[in-house]
């Protein structure tokens, strides 16, 4: 009994661990609705920064905690001016390009943290005072576990109290619950939101630098722990505080027991957790429904049939593709592959995204699904790369199918939650089926058949399969499928009222936009020769996130562009030192300069000069 | 004044001849080294600083038969489709002549399989995975460090003389950790027929929660506790066990846990008495590895790393290689890598035909505290020649060409 007690105890101190973050980041959400990637990045700044601080005042109790604290203030202040330099420029933008500038900031924060602490693993003292172990029915308890354990219901507390006992906390939930009505009623919001933003960075800097006597630093931390944040966060409910600290207690205590019963499963237990409290309670243990925006942000103006410049230009893109093997090298030609796959993924993103209105924070899950349902074919079957080209969509749309039915039932960042956790739950497959998927040693030898196995050939291939996908996406959209999806974007209230299925639609899109990303994996596998669980992860979906935003949710040629610019930036500048960093800085500069994305700014730049009807101006 | 002029001619001409000559002698021999220089840098700093430094060396003294060898070196993020990308581009792009680098195995893997299909010459610098040799072995893929099977057979060597007979395993939970355990098991359980592996633990890669870990090996109250986390994970799990009292009175055999990239990072709370693999650094005292442990000071301004010492050999290799084929073309390289032999700091090594892995060793002995860190002492240096499956067997793993 003891020992089972022990472990209890053991659970609770990672619990608070994770609710230290996790407290932070549901704060900015409930306010501010900014998806922070760079919560992680904050975390870990603090504790690179408390760990060199602790290195001037070695042994001292009181260095130790002055330490904690100032790295923690550092960090916030650092978040502050991420607030007041990036995130504040684009508030208006549409939500999701805050995510996308936070994760530029994340490339930044990491190379810039590899710069001035170095690369090498860092492994802090123990904590002064705290450094052996306590006796509880004989069985030895860390000291700093149990300050920990203390730790976490103490800063819950004191939020708490700052929430509903001062004024400033009562504006913060008021903001919460409907911040335009705050704004109305002559709050400064602006002022309102750095302020959340500095103490969600301080909780952050202040989670980071707490565990440097316990882990390793180092610089895989950040995105390491924003995963698991996201899970807490999500499964308390978006922006309930206490919400995070009971679904912290939950994860905190189903891995210190999981590891008894089943120690294989600690990697994907939090997710499947994730996916049944949303399943069964769609916001969260504590959370409320997203309450309506009263204005949906910018107005998208309605879609039209292209032009006849773009219409020009695109048959000109076209004419290049076709004539381009003839004129360029090997190796652009496997570029612009990589760019068509590419393009095919992040357009099927767009399909659900700008067009449905629901955000997948894991797409890659039917990238991935259909990249292994071809390898499968060859593997196992025996079968031909023609064969395996027709089982990649099936076996993506297929999961599709099941997950999609679950998310569609909820909207928002809610439904993006779940999407995650569904690509997690595929990931995890693919990296523990061993005797199926080879698990991290993935698949090898899955080439193209003969006549395809030129680069030239291939390329083709590929321009006729994603060039394809793209062109019966883009009829779809133009189709009454793809009015209603808009309509259920724009108002499912109405949408519904008029006798449409709504759910039975955006599941069907669901599918749709599953199937042609399993092509595009499915493409992806025979190019390379090989597929590891790496193209399910988390990483190949924010790759998917950011070409749909950073060519522009809004235009329909976005995606395309997106894919192009993404994947020829990568390529070209990863052959620099540092290049993570200069990436982040180029999205964070596009996002603040074109918000719309690169397609809706040079749309924007082309009806100023008069190349696009604007049917508003004319009006 | 004509005969000066036409005479002038001539010597300009043969000049701009002769230096043409020279240009076409004084060609690079390109090497394309993919690596993931920014998901890794702990681990691939020491490496990268490992072959500069032989690459310096090499060029300083001539070069291969008169011409320079360059390396063409790039990231690729960790994410293997990238790594594929790269080495189209080193192949078709960049015209080098063979490729060489990866760290992580899944990424070693893809490259392999690349090798293979294009026909092109790959050394694998420093991925573990036997696999790369074995199951998915081919002609073109050479393989360096000694693999996990090999490292595991020499800890499992050292872990049969301590009589421990009730073992919990620790790995992290993917295939570099899983084939640790199973190579582990097999070993031990032929010195060892009465040995019984009664707990195994599996935490995630990257992201151990020590505590619940620890707390479950210690409940299983093994005899001996075989280890294979590393980086961040074993700090985390040394910790959480010291404090804990897990390691006492214990035989514990760690995988890796005596290179420098692990050991360092832990300082005076590195542990007692594990019997691991490693480099022991500067103790190292063969007049080949005092060399280069010197030059490497004096470049770098710091001790070697493990990863130093193979960075430095997959330049040596190379350069055996290249000076010793008559032809550059990956037939020829591939032939001519087969029973190869390589002086190097570590000491000399052979590339076996069999299955195309090096018997490039490593070093074993036990971890302790000294001065406040964490260092080798007992060690001896394990020839990887030693820890060879038989024949036999190479031959029923490796697909037939």
């Amino acid at each position: 009994m003891s020992f089972y007690f022990a472990q209890f105890l053991t659970g609770l101190s990672s619990a608070s661990s994770l609710f230290l973050v996790a407290c932070g980041l549901s704060l900015i959400f409930g306010v501010s609705r900014v998806v922070n990637f760079a919560h992680g990045s904050f975390y870990m700044l603090g504790a690179y920064v408390a760990y060199w601080l602790v290195q001037f005042v070695p042994g001292s109790i009181l260095g130790f905690w002055g330490s904690v604290l100032a790295a923690a203030l550092i960090v916030a202040l650092v978040g502050t001016v991420v607030e007041i330099l990036i995130l504040k420029r684009i508030y208006n933008a549409p939500e999701l390009y805050q995510l996308v500038a936070t994760f530029g900031v994340v490339l930044l924060m990491q190379d810039a943290i590899l710069f001035i602490f170095g690369g090498d693993d860092q492994f802090g003292p123990r904590a002064p005072g705290l450094d052996s172990v306590v006796r509880i029915f004989g069985e030895p308890i860390p000291e700093y576990d149990l300050l920990l354990i203390a730790l976490g219901p103490i800063v819950l507390g004191g939020l708490w109290l700052l929430l509903n006992r001062t004024r400033w906390g009562v504006l913060v939930r008021a903001a919460t619950l409907d911040r335009e009505m705050v704004a109305s009623l002559g709050v400064n919001q602006s002022w309102l939101f750095t302020s959340v933003f500095f103490l969600g960075s301080f909780l952050a800097g202040l989670g980071g630098a707490l565990q440097v006597p316990k882990v390793s630093i180092n610089l895989l931390m950040d995105l390491s722990i924003i995963a698991e944040a996201f899970v807490v966060v999500v499964i308390g409910g978006m922006g309930s505080i206490p919400g995070a600290f009971i679904a912290a207690l939950l994860i905190g205590e189903l891995n210190a027991f999981g590891v008894l019963v089943l120690p294989q499963a600690t990697i994907v237990l939090a997710f499947v957790v994730m996916a049944v409290v949303l399943v069964l309670r769609p916001y969260g243990l504590l959370g409320k429904p997203e309450t309506l925006a009263h204005t949906a942000g910018q107005v998208e103006l309605p879609i039209r049939p292209a032009s006849s410049l773009a219409k020009a230009v695109a048959g000109l893109l076209l004419a290049g593709l076709v004539v381009m093997p003839f004129v360029a090298g090997d190796f652009a030609i496997v570029l612009a592959t990589d760019v068509l796959i590419f393009a095919l993924f992040a357009a099927s993103l767009h399909f659900i995204m700008g067009n449905g209105g629901m955000v997948s924070f894991g797409h890659a899950a039917y990238f991935g699904l259909g990249a292994y349902g071809a390898a499968f074919v060859i593997k196992y079957a025996g079968g031909s790369m023609e064969l395996a080209l027709v089982a990649a969509p099936l076996m993506a749309a297929t999961g599709a199918i099941l997950f999609g039915w679950f998310c569609v039932r909820l909207s928002g960042v809610y439904m993006a939650m779940l999407t995650l956790a569904a690509a997690q739950i595929v990931w995890s497959m693919a990296f523990q089926w061993q005797d199926l998927t080879g698990g991290d040693d993935g698949l090898l030898g899955i080439w193209p058949s003969d006549w395809a196995r030129s680069k030239t050939a291939y390329f083709y291939l590929a321009l006729v399969l994603c060039g394809g996908g793209i062109l019966a996406m883009r009829r779809m959209i133009f189709s009454p499928f793809g009015y209603t999806l808009r309509g259920g974007r724009d108002n499912p209230n109405r949408t519904e009222s008029i006798g449409i299925n709504l759910r039975q639609h955006q599941w069907a899109a669901f599918v749709v936009a599953g199937m042609f990303a399993g092509i595009a994996g499915g493409v992806y596998v025979f190019s390379k020769g090989s597929i590891f669980p790496d193209e399910a992860a988390i990483p190949r979906s924010v790759d998917a996130l950011v070409m749909v935003l950073l060519g522009g949710v809004q235009t329909l040629s976005g995606p395309v562009v997106g894919a192009g610019v993404f994947r020829l930036l990568e390529d070209e500048i990863s052959r620099l030192d540092y290049w993570r960093a200069i990436l982040g800085a180029i999205i964070i500069a596009i996002v603040v300069i074109a918000p719309e994305g690169i397609a809706g700014f040079i749309r924007k730049l082309a009806m100023k000069a008069g190349f696009e009807r604007n049917e508003e101006q004319a009006s | 004044m004509k005969i000066l002029r036409y005479m002038a001619g001539c010597v300009l001409a043969a000049g701009v001849v002769l230096t043409a000559i020279a240009a076409q002698a004084a060609e690079p021999i390109r090497v394309g080294e993919i690596n993931s220089y920014s998901r890794l840098p702990a681990f691939l700093d020491p490496y990268k600083k490992g072959w500069q430094l032989a690459l310096e060396e090499v060029n300083a003294a001539g070069g291969i038969k008169g011409r320079p060898l360059e390396f063409v070196d790039r990231d690729d993020g960790g994410k293997p489709g990238n790594a594929v990308t790269i080495a189209e581009e080193m192949v078709s792009k960049e015209k080098v002549t063979l490729l060489a680098g990866t760290f992580l195995s899944h990424i070693g893997l893809a490259v392999t399989d690349f090798a293979k299909q294009n026909k092109v010459f790959f050394l694998a610098a420093e991925p573990l995975a036997d696999a790369i040799v074995w199951k998915s072995g081919n002609r073109y893929t050479f393989r360096l460090r000694p693999s996990t099977t090999m490292q595991a057979a020499m800890l499992a060597k050292e872990a049969a003389k301590t009589g421990a007979k009730k073992w919990a395993t620790v790995a992290p939970n993917y295939a570099y950790g899983k084939e640790a355990v199973e190579a582990f098991k097999t070993e031990l359980t032929k010195l060892v027929p009465d040995a019984q592996f009664i707990e195994e633990q599996w935490p995630t890669v990257f992201k151990i929660d020590a505590g619940p870990v620890v707390r479950a090996v210690e409940a299983a109250k093994p005899d001996g506790i075989f280890n294979v986390t590393f980086g961040g994970d074993l700090a985390q799990f040394v910790r959480e066990g010291n404090l804990r009292g897990t390691f006492e009175n214990r035989t514990v055999v760690s995988l890796l846990s005596g290179e420098p990239e692990y050991l360092e990072p832990l300082k005076g709370e590195a542990p007692k008495g594990w019997i691991v693999t490693g480099y022991p650094q500067g103790a190292v005292e063969t007049p080949e590895h005092k060399a280069f442990f010197d030059a490497y000071m004096k470049k770098w301004g710091e001790a070697p790393k493990l990863g130093s010492i193979v960075g430095y050999n997959v330049v040596a290799s190379l350069v055996a290689l290249l000076n010793k084929a008559d032809a550059y073309d990956a037939e020829t390289l591939v032939n001519t890598m087969e029973n190869l032999e390589v002086m190097s700091p570590s000491g000399k090594f052979v590339f076996r035909a069999q299955d195309h892995q090096s018997t490039m060793g490593t070093w074993v002995g036990k971890t302790d505290v000294k001065d406040g860190a964490g260092v080798m002492v007992d060690w001896f240096y394990a020839d990887g020649a030693d820890y060879q499956p038989s024949d036999e067997d190479v031959k029923s793993m490796r697909p037939a060409e």
